[in-house]
């Protein structure tokens, strides 16, 4: 088994209002050293396979199709052994 | 006029769209999104709602049900599309339209009337609707914060597709008469070949006598102008 451990993030160049409203709300709570704050998805996706070329495949063309959208966000991801 | 109204799980603006519709004399049907049958229409309407419970992204989910293929392949031939609220998140999922539909700035769902102001005349919805003209129409949604890149506002602007932007009730275009945050002020835009619409808007909600504005209906008989001199 292969599990994908992927972040889809807002692009640097989009703004991210609830980021922003978090921000706000660390300032209030004291941390002033806090510049900036952006939320991502994280999402795990596990695979009956262990052939790992064909599942990087397979994940790049799922976040490419529906977990991100390209307009707007990018990705990473990791894939790591399951038992 | 033969409507067809797509409903999703979650869609609920599709009886309001159906409604408007048939009560305006034109053929309407309703049409679930497991179907494979557009059923030959001269436009299709993607209603507003909750598709999939805006599950991952609003719309994302909604693109890969069966009927989405057929609306694409009606729309890449010309048929006219007209996505409302949750239709026009959907349309930039198909990648119909361009850009995405984030939160708004204020992280609320916002629900008020709305004053929008027309851009251009030259599109199926709003032939004969002078520039400026200023609607009422009603919005309600949470991720309407239209955004685009550089590139692509610039295009949108070149190729005149923003039809609306919102404005106040004098027709001034600026911050504060944006009610959530859209890049330009933007509230609806076509595609290049000017055959398909989306909007945050709701122009099914404002065009019956019941309800404070009928100014949903100026959109409607623009359609109407545009299907008789194209008959």
């Amino acid at each position: 088994m292969l599990k994908a451990k992927i972040f889809v993030q807002l692009k640097a160049s989009v703004l991210d209002p609830q980021g922003k409203a978090v921000t706000n709300s660390l300032h209030k709570l004291g941390y002033q050293s806090v510049t900036e704050t952006r939320i991502s998805k994280y999402i795990e996706v596990t695979f009956n396979s262990d052939d790992e070329t064909a599942t990087r495949n397979e994940v790049e063309q799922i976040c490419n199709n529906l977990l991100a959208n390209p307009n707007t966000e990018s990705y990473h991801y990791e894939l790591v052994k399951e038992n | 006029m033969r409507v067809s109204v797509v409903t999703f799980p979650g869609s609920n603006c599709d009886n309001d769209a159906y409604s408007v519709f048939a009560s305006r004399g034109h053929d309407a049907k309703m049409i679930w999104h497991k179907d494979s049958d557009l059923q030959s229409p001269d436009l299709v309407i993607i209603p507003g709602g909750f598709s999939y419970g805006d599950y991952l992204r609003c719309g994302a989910l909604a693109r890969f049900s069966p009927i989405v293929d057929e609306v694409i392949k009606f729309a890449r031939k010309g048929g006219l599309v007209m996505g409302i609220c949750n239709g026009f998140q959907i349309l930039t999922e198909t990648g119909l339209l361009p850009g995405a539909l984030m939160m708004n700035q204020s992280l609320s769902f916002i629900c008020k009337h709305q004053n929008l102001c027309v851009q251009s005349s030259n599109s199926p919805f709003t032939k004969g609707l002078e520039v400026g003209t200023v609607l009422d129409i009603p919005i309600a949604h949470k991720e309407g914060n239209y955004f685009i890149d550089d590139d692509g506002l610039k295009s949108l602007i070149d190729n005149d597709q923003i039809l609306f932007r919102y404005c106040d009730a004098a027709g001034n275009i600026s911050p504060e008469s944006n009610p959530n945050g859209a890049l330009y002020n933007i509230a609806g835009i076509v595609n290049e070949a000017r055959n398909v619409l989306g909007m945050m808007p709701h122009p099914e909600r404002s065009a019956t006598d019941s309800v404070p504005s009928q100014d949903g209906r100026r959109i409607f008989e623009a359609l109407e102008r545009y299907i008789e001199q194209r008959a």
